[in-house]
């Protein structure tokens, strides 16, 4: 890339103010005490980083890989090291004090790896551009710069009721901002790394800042899946800095992530394993699904970071970045063999949940999964297909979760059967909850675009029968589960009355804009993937995927149709005569009582399928972890063994 | 590729046809039955009537999903004989799919509301095998693209017989024959409520039978497909196996909603499985 140094100065700031501005506000939204105050740093800041995340866009587009040598690797080490360190130290005194043994053990092993590196190899180590944006990092700038600071602005109106309702709970509303802003920072961090010590250092950062934020009401079972989320994430640290010292010690100190997809499988796939092992932990797939689970105890905008824009989106990042690495290797097949089945199981999981959170947790997990699949396999098809679904699934995630959440402090209740009527309720919460589900699952949308491309991408892969089997079980089962959701939500149930009100400024802003992004990222897909992922395809892989014209045009017709299609609720009709629903004949009254035996009067309730005896959660993840589990061993065994041979 | 003249055919005939098809369906069942039977128009006079009599509805966002579920199958239809993209074609029609279970689910009336769920367990049970097919099509000619998979010369059915045996299993679910009509069935006999139709009367339930024409014109399609290669043969195929739902139809009693399942998804995974396997390794790996 030859440019001039002026521009490249410009991007070095660019890139360094949307690390480090995301800290400044965290560090004056901790001593911020009153709530206006809190709300305008929010609002500003979250203004400032989306412009920038945007401006970045526009200022690298068609720029294809720039690599950024402006920020210099020693003094910013040594800050990293001493930072970690602390983390560290810190980790060690929470996991003391609270007995997590298996943390303390942890910390310490990675501590020690990291020092042995620091001290011995660090020197030896020379990586000549710190940072660096292509087009894959440009999506994911967008994707926290966008989404995550729309969350942001959700939790001001979120968080302010949260405390109303859990009176019980301390308000440590500063220390939470903090913490989310902070989380932004690492994110942007991790993205714009091409050092592999650096992205080591900001994935620590996400896996700190979501242990904080999972046990920040500090009850038992907060703190304790706080810990269940730290030692899983840990496990991934201590493989992480392993694949650090490989490098260091056998393939003579490459850390650049460029350098190191360049050469090949040839000396990084032991890394790339090992760091694929830490991305599994990351991404929460089985055996590891357990703590992106138990993370549903936070309040709602922690789990719609954690779910959509953050964390899990980390771990697919780091995979889809070394998946030029794992194309046509047993290593990159078993990884996405272990996406493939979590897919499978934790869809048939989704199925068995009546806890909205909880089934919205495994569909992310499931998600994440196919996500995973696609990395693994690793061709142009594979990425392009992975990249696809990382964006829409942001998108749509973040608004289902959110929109829970409001619709939680509405109703007291996060149980899908209560959600009953929805639509009569509160029908503008209720249509943008719709919204979400549809962009998960439905034709025109995003993520069955995302998931139409997997299919392809399947195909054309060795063994991919395999995986497109997968891919269909799994695909009836995700239908299965919200299609039953929506039907909750749009029954028009007789004896309820509209009781929204007015919803709360902030989180209003936020589910429509995330409601809008959902139908102008469909529309706009086309320029996406041409103008950002073909490039980028073009650029690691030397091929593109694409749908083809006339297919584009099918789908942006059909999206306009289902957009045109509740409009005709505006049009004048006749009147139509209203019916009871069938009740077989009883007497029934219009709230739909009904006299059972003995006089007593009775009232209808409807209840989901949930299948239990199929799909109950015990069962399909014991099965999933014990699979999984083989499959990881085998994966690290053979990439150990293929790293001996050569 | 798109061929619009041909979607406008079939948004026209379809119908015709498919009300035929019905009528024919009746007059053979009823001979099996020993009875005489309507006149093969009679689904025309049925419609009709149902049209004529009052809009009765419990809430009137049912019919705005009966509606989306006609045009949609509409959609599905038209983008499937103007030669469009089968995965899409299949995308496209289970969306229509489930706007007949958000209409069921609106209602919130016991009887529909458990139609739905049935309704939403014969999709999952039959969507495996459905993407199975695109795929086994795709494998076989190389492309997703109705009209090349028309145009090709190799015979399908013998490449991927397996996927034909699954999908014809597939298809007593989606005709809603017996034994699989476990969400709402034809026969009076079979139920005494009218399961996911439950709470649709006269022209919102007139649509829902439409939609019903629509979709068999289009699985007979699809079944086409498999013969492609030699018209004649086709048409035959499709009279035999049309004739031979009627007799499983006539034949068999309703099973539990567990047996419909897990039996699709059996046979969605040993015909996929062996196909798609048989083919790759055939064709020596590179797929």
């Amino acid at each position: 890339m030859i440019s001039t140094g002026g521009y490249l100065v410009q991007l070095t700031q660019l890139l360094v103010f949307l690390i480090l501005f995301p800290l400044i506000a965290a560090f004056f939204l901790l001593i911020a005490r009153k709530d206006i105050e809190r709300e305008w740093i929010v609002k500003l800041s979250t203004l400032a980083i989306g412009i920038v995340s945007v401006f970045l866009l526009i200022t690298t587009f068609d720029k294809g890989t720039l690599l950024e040598y402006g920020v210099p690797a020693e003094p910013t080490g040594l800050i990293m090291f001493i930072i970690e360190i602390l983390i560290a130290i810190y980790i060690l005194y929470l996991g003391i004090v609270h007995r997590k043994w298996l943390v303390v053990g942890l910390i310490l092993v990675q501590s020690v790896m990291m020092l042995y590196f620091e001290l011995v190899y660090a020197h030896s180590v020379h990586v000549q551009a710190n940072l660096f944006i292509d087009e894959f990092s440009n999506i994911m700038a967008l994707i926290i710069g966008i989404i995550g600071c729309l969350i942001c602005l959700y939790s001001i109106g979120y968080m302010k009721s949260f405390h109303e309702h859990h009176p019980e709970m301390k308000d440590r509303r500063p220390w939470f901002f903090c913490i989310i802003f902070l989380f932004l920072s690492g994110m942007f961090g991790l993205v714009f790394s091409n050092n592999l010590v650096w992205v080591y250092f900001f994935w620590e950062i996400t896996t700190l800042c979501s242990f904080l934020l999972i046990g920040y009401t500090k009850t038992e079972e907060a703190t304790n899946n706080a810990f269940l989320a730290l030692w899983m994430n840990l496990l991934g640290g201590v493989a992480f800095v392993g694949a650090i010292l490989y490098l260091a010690m056998f393939a003579g100190g490459v850390m650049g992530l460029d350098a190191l997809i360049s050469t090949g499988s040839v000396i990084a796939l032991v890394p790339a394993a090992l760091i694929g092992f830490a991305g599994l932990t990351k991404a929460a797939q089985l055996p590891f699904s357990a703590w992106l689970v138990g993370a549903m105890v936070a309040p709602t905008p922690v789990s719609a970071l954690l779910h959509s824009s953050t964390m899990v989106k980390a771990g697919v990042y780091i995979m889809v970045r070394f998946a030029p690495v794992f194309d046509s290797t047993m290593t990159g097949y078993l990884i996405a063999m272990v996406g493939a089945l979590t897919f499978l199981i934790a869809s048939g999981i989704a199925i068995s949940q009546s806890n909205a959170k909880r089934v919205l947790a495994y569909s992310t997990i499931a998600n994440l999964g196919l996500i995973v699949a696609c990395a693994g396999i690793g061709t142009y098809e594979a990425i392009w297909a992975a990249i696809l679904l990382i964006v829409f699934h942001a998108i749509a995630k973040s608004l289902l979760f959110l929109a829970t959440g409001t619709v939680e402090h509405r109703i007291k209740s996060r149980e899908i059967d209560d959600m009953n009527g929805l639509i009569v309720r509160m029908p503008k919460i209720a249509a943008m909850m719709v919204i979400g589900i549809a962009g998960m699952f439905l034709l025109p949308f995003g993520m069955l675009i995302s998931k139409w491309a997997a299919i392809r991408a399947f195909i054309d892969a060795p063994y991919g029968f395999l995986f497109i089997i997968i891919l269909a079980f799994g695909s009836a089962l995700t239908l299965f589960f919200w299609t039953k959701w929506m039907g909750k939500i749009i029954a028009v149930t007789s004896d309820s009355t509209n009781i929204e009100g007015e919803v709360d400024k902030s989180e209003w802003t936020a589910l429509v804009s995330l409601a809008g992004l959902t139908f102008i990222t469909t529309l706009v897909f086309p320029l996406l993937s041409t103008k950002l992922l073909e490039p980028f395809l073009l650029a690691n892989y030397g091929n593109i995927a694409q749908i083809s014209q006339d297919n584009i045009i099918i789908m942006i017709l059909m999206l306009f149709l289902i957009m045109v299609m509740p409009l005709s609720i505006l049009l004048p009709r006749r009147k139509h005569r209203h019916l009871d629903p069938y009740m077989c004949g009883r007497p029934t009254t219009q709230d739909m009582r009904f006299s059972g035996s003995m006089g007593v009067q009775k009232k209808t309730v409807l209840a989901n399928y949930y299948l239990d005896t199929w799909f109950g959660e015990k069962k399909l993840k014991t099965l999933g972890i014990w699979i999984c589990s083989a499959m990881i061993i085998i994966m690290i065994a053979s990439a150990v063994l293929f790293g001996v041979f050569l | 590729m798109i061929d619009l003249i041909l979607a406008i055919v079939f948004v026209l005939v379809a119908p015709v046809i498919g009300a035929l098809v019905a009528g024919v369906d009746r007059k053979v069942t009823a001979h099996m039955q020993g009875r005489v039977g309507p006149s093969i128009l009679q689904p025309f006079w049925d419609v009709g009537k149902l049209f004529e009599k009052e809009k009765a509805v419990v809430n009137e966002t049912q019919i705005f999903y009966a509606v989306c579920y006609l045009v949609f199958m509409v959609f599905t239809g038209a983008l499937f004989f103007a030669g469009g993209d089968l995965l899409l074609v299949i995308f496209a029609l289970t969306l229509s799919q489930v706007f007949l279970a958000l209409g069921a689910f609106a209602a919130y009336s016991p009887y529909s509301y458990v139609g739905a769920e049935r309704e939403l367990l014969q999709i999952m049970a039959y969507e495996p095998m459905v993407i199975l097919t695109a795929v086994g099509m795709f494998v076989a000619t190389q492309s997703f693209n109705v009209s090349d998979i028309i145009a090709t010369k190799v015979p399908v059915v013998l490449v991927i017989p397996g996927i034909f045996l699954g999908f014809v299993y597939i298809l007593t679910i989606k005709l809603r024959k017996s034994p699989f009509d476990i969400s709402t069935s034809h026969h009076a006999h079979q139920e005494i409520v009218k399961g996911v139709t439950t709470e649709f009367s006269g022209p919102t339930l007139a649509l829902i039978e439409v939609t019903h024409w629509y979709e068999t014109v289009l699985l007979l399609g699809i079944l086409f497909l498999f013969f492609g290669w030699n018209p004649l043969l086709a048409v035959i195929a499709i009279i035999v196996l049309y004739l031979l739902e009627i007799l499983i139809d006539n034949t068999n009693a309703r099973v539990r909603w567990q047996f419909a399942v897990k039996s699709a998804w059996l046979v969605a995974l040993i015909v996929g499985i062996i196909n798609l396997a048989a083919l790759y390794f055939l064709s020596g790996g590179v797929p």
